[in-house]
């Protein structure tokens, strides 16, 4: 089977079936969880304090999840309604938007220049005042099909509308941490050109670099410099991980221990200590979340058919 | 969607890059939802906050889902008690818009909001 993102676009490859098996499979809430842990480390956030965390491309909230055990808030975008759509089953904590990140995205630029007139603020407080850490695990590679032939669909002006939009949301200090599929080191240079033509700093990370199954690839993007918990963001990128990635699989060191512990600890937890939902939301959500892509003008959307909305577990 | 997602968002249509904020609630239906009290996460987000936008849009729209007395100035973040910061945090986080639209006070673009998940997408026009 070729790579998922040469099948279909994003929002149509991950339809009902498929964003249900995504998140069930327990292989992939491993690795997503691994990978959500390690860019967590890059992230480098300031120790002991809950950040505000945007996630781009969340899924189904697998990442999401993690983000609510180590106690942070987010803030998820995604083009896949039918992701959402389990996000929100699965009763998830931050706030969701439906947003296709090639077409930019929509923050606030400067949101974080209005905080300036505070001078009387703590200084620990100087810096993380403007910064919005941000977070994309397994998603920029969906960046690279073309869905039409309109100059607003090409690769390179999507890339460089979601990093010129990114750049400009996030101000400075701040990093942004984005682990993605290249199917060639081309697809790497294409980034990292469009990424630092933004305006961002930083560059690649390759983790477990001579594995064929456990290679890693993460861009590591910085805007300005400065202080940022504690210490100096220097222009430094951080060293990829050595070695086969056989010791985030197994608990052989006593990191990958941890992080186990965490996911059977999230095993349990969950349903019950979860705060209750907003159950409206998903009744409305199934019928409703068609139309929005016939609204956008797709012509691919399915149609109704009598399984829509089939085997979901429907509020009330 | 929470107060404190509106808080950071801005209509991305095309040309739109000023006075494209705060996107303007209408037609809402919102729910209390029930989010831990974190000072230290308050506080962190604090200074990103545009008092007189979360003020304004708390007191127009949701002042009916709590009884939200803020300040009409923002107090220092040295300043605060713990009975502000609860809120603060009632009316960051525990405001939930479940349906309605915002609009750009610019361009005018609606971006609807349906099960609490606001609709960001562009048609083909309007991408910039
Ligand atoms: C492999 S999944 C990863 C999901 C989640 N980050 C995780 O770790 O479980 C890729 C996700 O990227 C989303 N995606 C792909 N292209 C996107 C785009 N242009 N804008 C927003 N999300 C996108 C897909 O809908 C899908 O949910
Ligand atoms: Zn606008």
């Amino acid at each position: 089977m070729s790579r998922p993102e040469l099948q279909a676009p994003p929002e149509i490859y991950y339809d009902d079936t498929v964003a249900k098996k995504y998140t069930q499979n327990s292989r992939n809430q491993e690795i997503q969880a691994q990978m959500t842990y390690r860019a967590l480390e890059l992230l480098a956030l300031p120790a002991g304090r809950p950040s505000y965390i945007l996630d781009i491309g969340c899924g189904s909230g697998l990442s999401g999840e993690i983000l609510e055990e180590e106690g942070h808030v987010w803030t998820g975008v995604d083009i896949s309604p039918s992701m959402l759509e389990v996000a929100l089953e699965r009763e998830v904590e931050g706030d969701l938007f439906l947003q296709d990140i090639g077409q930019g995205l929509g923050f606030r630029p400067g949101t974080f220049d209005g905080a300036i007139r505070f001078v009387h603020t703590l200084d620990s407080y100087r810096y993380e005042r403007l910064m919005l850490p941000v977070f994309s695990i397994s998603v920029l590679q969906w960046l690279f099909n073309a869905e039409t032939s309109h100059p607003t669909s090409s690769p390179p002006h999507r890339l460089s509308r979601f990093f010129t939009t990114l750049y400009a949301a996030l101000k400075n200090p701040s990093r942004a941490v984005l682990q993605f599929y290249p199917s060639s080191d081309s697809q790497i240079t294409m980034c990292s050109t469009i990424a630092r033509r933004a305006g961002f700093g930083g560059g690649v990370i390759v983790d477990y670099p001579n594995s064929k199954k456990a290679r890693k690839v993460f861009l590591c993007l910085f805007v300005g410099t400065g202080s940022y918990s504690g210490s100096t963001i220097a222009e430094e990128v951080p060293r990829g991980l050595e070695g086969d990635g056989e010791e985030g699989d197994m608990d052989i060191d006593e990191e990958g221990e941890v992080k186990f512990e965490k996911r059977r600890e999230r095993e349990r937890k969950r349903p019950s200590e979860k705060k209750k939902a907003l159950k409206i939301r998903d009744k409305e959500w199934i019928l409703k979340k068609k139309e929005l892509y016939r609204k956008r003008g797709k012509e691919d959307v399915p149609k109704d058919s009598k399984y829509t909305g089939r085997k979901r577990r429907v509020a009330f | 969607m929470r107060l404190i997602a509106h808080h950071i968002l801005a209509c991305h249509a095309k040309g739109c890059t000023s006075n494209n904020f705060p996107l303007k609630f209408s037609d809402v239906e919102s729910q209390n939802a029930e989010a831990e009290f974190s000072p230290d996460f308050l506080k962190g987000f604090y200074p990103k906050i545009e008092w007189n936008v979360l003020i304004t849009t708390a007191k127009e729209k949701f002042i009916k889902f709590g009884e939200v007395s803020l300040p009409e100035e923002q107090p220092n973040l040295e300043d605060l008690d713990e009975e502000t910061l609860k809120k603060i945090h009632h009316v960051l986080l525990e405001i939930d818009v479940i349906t309605g639209k915002m609009s750009c006070p610019n361009c005018g673009h609606i971006y609807p909001i349906m099960s609490g998940i606001p609709n960001m997408l562009l048609a083909e026009h309007e991408i910039a």
